[in-house]
């Protein structure tokens, strides 16, 4: 035990830290890429539909790892790739880290694009068309009657995906990153203490989990005005 | 009175779902105070026609007019028409207010919040006056007592009565029941068509789309019967309902005596 607290800034400061920074970080891309995909699946553009189908089609369907690998490593020859054909930028290197929470948001954004779909169509459509009715332009309608509604129903969907989003941030650590997870795997190797260290990891997660439920739960509550519960 | 200077004139609305054509050619002129009862049996096109109206649904053809100013149409990329300005669409909208058969009142607002909605967003009103306006209202729909409620919360004839209260915040120059009752229970369809009688004896513009018989007979000043898609009998009410001209109408009073 006293091993974990002289590890306790490497493990808690550093892995810790990293891996809520890629866990914030790739969920405000992970809901950009839901809201974009949702609504790309409720247009009638044609094009926009098949493009989203697409990716939630392939994201979905195939292992977070593989994901992460591909998307880390062909992704920046890609990138440098199209950079030389179009001539718009020469070498560009992307940091691990930018590539854990752009890969993690882009996977995650597959998932929350069902979440926010599932969730507009949720809201009546009568209610829409009153709004229309009274004269409201479309930016006041999504104002003010679908978000409201919208981040109601996504809500309980949203906080299962923001856990399993949490714990998805561990894969980081085979595109070199070193979380929590692999600090503890690390030194717990090194001290012949694996079970301590992963101990401490666990609880970490717990910790994270847990006040990510309290705060979701009370902001459902707050946009759960005027819901009957039966 | 001419059409020139009607509140609303509808002409030859022509509209098809597909290969389906539901409204094949009605007009109607409104003048200020007409209150017009549109009748028919279902899937005559009725409500399909309220909705052309206010261009919930974009009718083929024909004109609409609202205070003597036409929504300009033209043609879209798929050939099918759709407005020139959204804009003015969005203005005369706010001329055309609709009372809904499920009364779609925004669960996520209190009735007060659902009458000062559009009040204050759309027509720009400081929230204290709309305020002070709304609770008026509610107070003549009779739920000024339930105003912090939310819609869950309320019968369904109160909340029929708060999407009226939300229809005349607006203060439109027509007002537009898309069967307002039907969705109601029987003991509460009162309630509902009192507060009806009393905006058509303010002198309100409305058209209403019923199956209240007693309703169409004794408040509306006239009576538009359609059949598939079609007016089949149209004029004064005590006409029509002591001596129905079309075997349709005919058929149609038989089957709804109320």
């Amino acid at each position: 035990m006293e091993n974990i607290w002289e590890y306790r800034d490497l493990i808690f400061i550093k892995g810790g830290l990293l891996t809520i920074q890629v866990g914030l970080g790739s969920l405000v891309i992970a809901t950009i890429f839901g809201l974009l995909g949702a609504w790309a699946k409720l247009t009638t553009n044609f094009l926009l539909n098949w493009l989203a189908m697409g990716y939630t089609t392939i994201i979905r369907g195939i292992p977070d790892l593989v994901l992460m690998l591909i998307i880390f490593f062909e992704g920046q020859i890609f990138l440098n790739f199209a950079g030389e054909w179009t001539g718009l930028w020469t070498y560009v290197e992307i940091s691990p880290l930018t590539a854990g929470i752009g890969t993690i948001g882009f996977i995650m954004g597959a998932y929350y694009t069902e979440t926010f779909r599932g969730a507009f169509l949720s809201i009546p459509n009568g209610q829409i068309e009153a709004g229309i009715a009274c004269g409201m332009s479309r930016p006041l309608i999504f104002r003010r009657i679908i978000w409201p509604q919208l981040v109601r129903y996504a809500l309980p969907s949203f906080t299962n995906n923001w856990l399993v989003q949490l714990k998805t941030t561990a894969l980081v650590s085979v595109i070199g990153l070193q979380d929590i997870v692999y600090n503890a795997n690390s030194i717990g190797r090194k001290l012949r203490e694996p079970f301590t260290f992963l101990f401490a990891a666990l609880l970490f997660y717990l910790v994270l989990t847990a006040v990510s439920e309290i705060v979701l739960r009370s902001m459902e509550k707050k946009y759960s005005a005027g819901v009957r519960r039966v | 009175m001419s059409q020139a200077n009607a509140t609303l004139v509808v002409e030859d609305i022509h509209k098809s779902f597909g290969a389906v054509e539901v409204l094949k050619g009605i007009s109607l002129t409104a003048q200020k105070g007409d209150v017009v009862s549109i009748l028919g049996s279902s899937g005559s096109g009725k409500s399909t026609f309220l909705r052309c109206i206010n261009l919930l649904e974009t009718p083929n053809s024909g004109i609409v007019s609202v205070n003597g100013e036409v929504i300009e149409m033209r043609s879209g990329s798929n050939g099918q028409p759709m407005p020139v300005s959204r804009k003015q669409v969005e203005r005369l909208r706010t001329r055309l207010a609709m009372v809904f058969q499920s009364f779609n009142l925004w669960s996520h607002m209190t009735v007060l919040q659902n009458v000062i909605e559009a009040p204050i967003h759309v027509l720009g009103i400081s929230k204290a006056e709309a305020t002070e306006q709304a609770k008026a209202l509610l107070d003549k729909v009779g739920i000024l007592e339930r105003m912090d409620y939310y819609p869950a919360h309320l019968s369904g004839g109160q909340q029929q009565r708060a999407a009226i209260a939300r229809a005349l915040a607006m203060n439109p120059d027509v007002m537009l029941f898309d069967e307002p009752t039907s969705a109601l229970d029987p003991e509460l369809v009162g309630e509902v068509l009192k507060v009806m009688r009393d905006l058509a004896d303010e002198g309100r513009t409305m058209l209403v789309v019923t199956h209240e018989m007693s309703f169409a007979r004794d408040v509306s000043n006239k009576v538009m019967f359609l059949h598939q898609g079609r007016v089949e009998e149209e004029g004064d009410p005590q006409q029509m309902f002591s001596a129905p001209k079309t075997e349709r109408f005919k058929g149609f009073l038989a089957n709804t005596r109320d």
